[in-house]
């Protein structure tokens, strides 16, 4: 009926990570039980247009009240492909992520930097039909968190993909180049080595928008699935 | 294979404004909910319902569960699942998400139909799929259902899963007020560790 690869367990963190504490209580810790992918893991919801707003791209201007957010504008586009290298196309990504002083607009962010009126950090795409996709936002600001003494989380965006079932979803973090705080971040240092750079944009000037947002280029990679409908 | 996977990370303590926005009563919209019926549905409504626990036995008051599932005539909402003998239901979505944060006991809850089997020779069940703060990847798992016990028996997946840790993967059915409930609480690990699959 149809193949898929793995999930690649040498791109993934692994489910304890006692460096990220909060990994240590709440990550499975007995082995998983393998299957072979079913018309269950196959499948998985399709979102189209009508699941997106006219300014759910536009993080710069879908939450604003009166004015523009502050902060470096920033575009950040990028390829959708699976592991054969084949674009996605039509698929959902979802983001979210801190103000530029690095406050979430979250109820529960207790972190003492102010919050922007006219951002809410929130925002959703579809890749087009070779898999690109591109939204406008805030580069976000690094803040504290409870994690270990002087614990500071790198400059992220959080990232939501479905592909094209259940199996191929995926939520990751994006980071910056050049970042001084990804090395001392245990939930990026969780990620095994070889695969750490594959969370990291790409700066790119050609990207970057004359007289308007600095440009990041971010590619990600969904497990392969190769299907043939089903009909009985 | 000419390019590898893109690292998976947690969704952190902040999701619920992107992922979740409306149902935390955040001023953004959300592409899924709680609710997989929208109208005249087939089969039986029932509601999926339970929490998500750590190594501690503490309820996760910020997890966040997506479900996955075929329609009452077993079949699923996808181009892949051409089965005529199966129709599609037009008041079923087939996919919910719910977060653990906005109710007082911390538990998720889906309004759904029951499933029919999707396979003869399966028992029916659903894809339930875990994303919590300090989860770096999220897990998979299946609710099957205590009122299917023959076809539990044979089912090829449950039999792939140790006998003494199947009961992981059985919701119990109650019959209330206000329809029928299916409970499923989720162990990230201790004693009652839920089996998480590797699909």
């Amino acid at each position: 009926m149809s193949d898929m690869t793995k999930r690649d367990w040498s791109s993934h963190p692994a489910f304890i990570s006692p460096e990220y504490k909060s990994s240590v209580l709440r990550g499975a810790s007995q082995n998983l039980v393998r299957i072979d992918p079913e018309l269950a893991e196959l499948t998985g919801p399709a979102f189209g247009a009508e699941a997106l707003g006219p300014l759910d791209h536009d993080l710069t201007r879908n939450g604003r009240v009166n004015g523009a957010p502050l902060g470096e504008r920033i575009v950040v586009t990028g390829q959708v492909f699976d592991e054969f290298g084949k674009p996605i196309p039509n698929t959902l990504i979802e983001v979210w992520q801190a103000n530029a002083a690095g406050r979430y607009v979250h109820k529960r962010d207790q972190h003492d930097a102010p919050l922007d009126p006219n951002f809410l950090g929130a925002g959703r795409c579809l890749t087009d039909a070779e898999g690109r996709y591109k939204f406008y936002t805030i580069k976000p600001g690094a803040y504290p968190w409870g994690n270990h003494p002087n614990a500071w989380r790198p400059n992220h965006i959080h990232f939501s993909l479905f592909g094209p079932s259940i199996a191929t979803r995926i939520v990751t973090q994006m980071y910056f180049p050049g970042d001084p705080l990804l090395a001392y971040d245990p939930i990026f240092e969780s990620t095994p080595a070889g695969a750490r750079d594959r969370l990291i944009s790409e700066f790119s000037l050609d990207v970057t928008e004359e007289g308007f947002s600095l440009g990041y280029i971010f590619n990600i990679v969904l497990r392969g699935v190769n299907a043939t409908p089903v009909e009985a | 294979m000419t390019m590898k996977q893109t690292p998976s990370q947690t969704v952190g303590p902040y999701f619920a404004y992107g992922l979740t926005a409306q149902q935390y009563h955040y001023d953004h919209g959300q592409v899924a909910g709680s609710q997989l019926v929208r109208g005249e549905v087939q089969g039986e409504r029932i509601r999926l319902t339970g929490k998500v626990y750590d190594g501690e036995g503490v309820a996760i008051d910020d997890a966040m569960i997506e479900i996955w599932q075929a329609n009452a005539a077993g079949r699923f909402n996808h181009p892949l699942d051409q089965r005529e003998g199966r129709p599609l239901d037009q008041g079923f979505l087939g996919f919910g998400r719910c977060g653990t944060g906005t109710r007082d006991d911390l538990s998720y809850e889906f309004n759904t139909v029951k499933p029919g089997a999707a396979q003869d020779g399966h028992a029916p069940f659903i894809t339930l799929v875990v994303f919590l703060r300090g989860l770096l990847s999220h897990a998979y798992t299946r609710v099957y259902f205590e009122d299917e016990g023959s076809a539990n028996d044979v089912d090829p997946v449950l039999n792939k899963v140790p006998a003494a840790r199947r009961h992981t993967l059985i919701a119990r059915r109650s019959e209330t007020g206000t329809g029928v409930e299916y409970h499923f609480n989720i162990h990230m690990q201790g004693d009652k560790e839920t089996v998480f699959f590797d699909v």
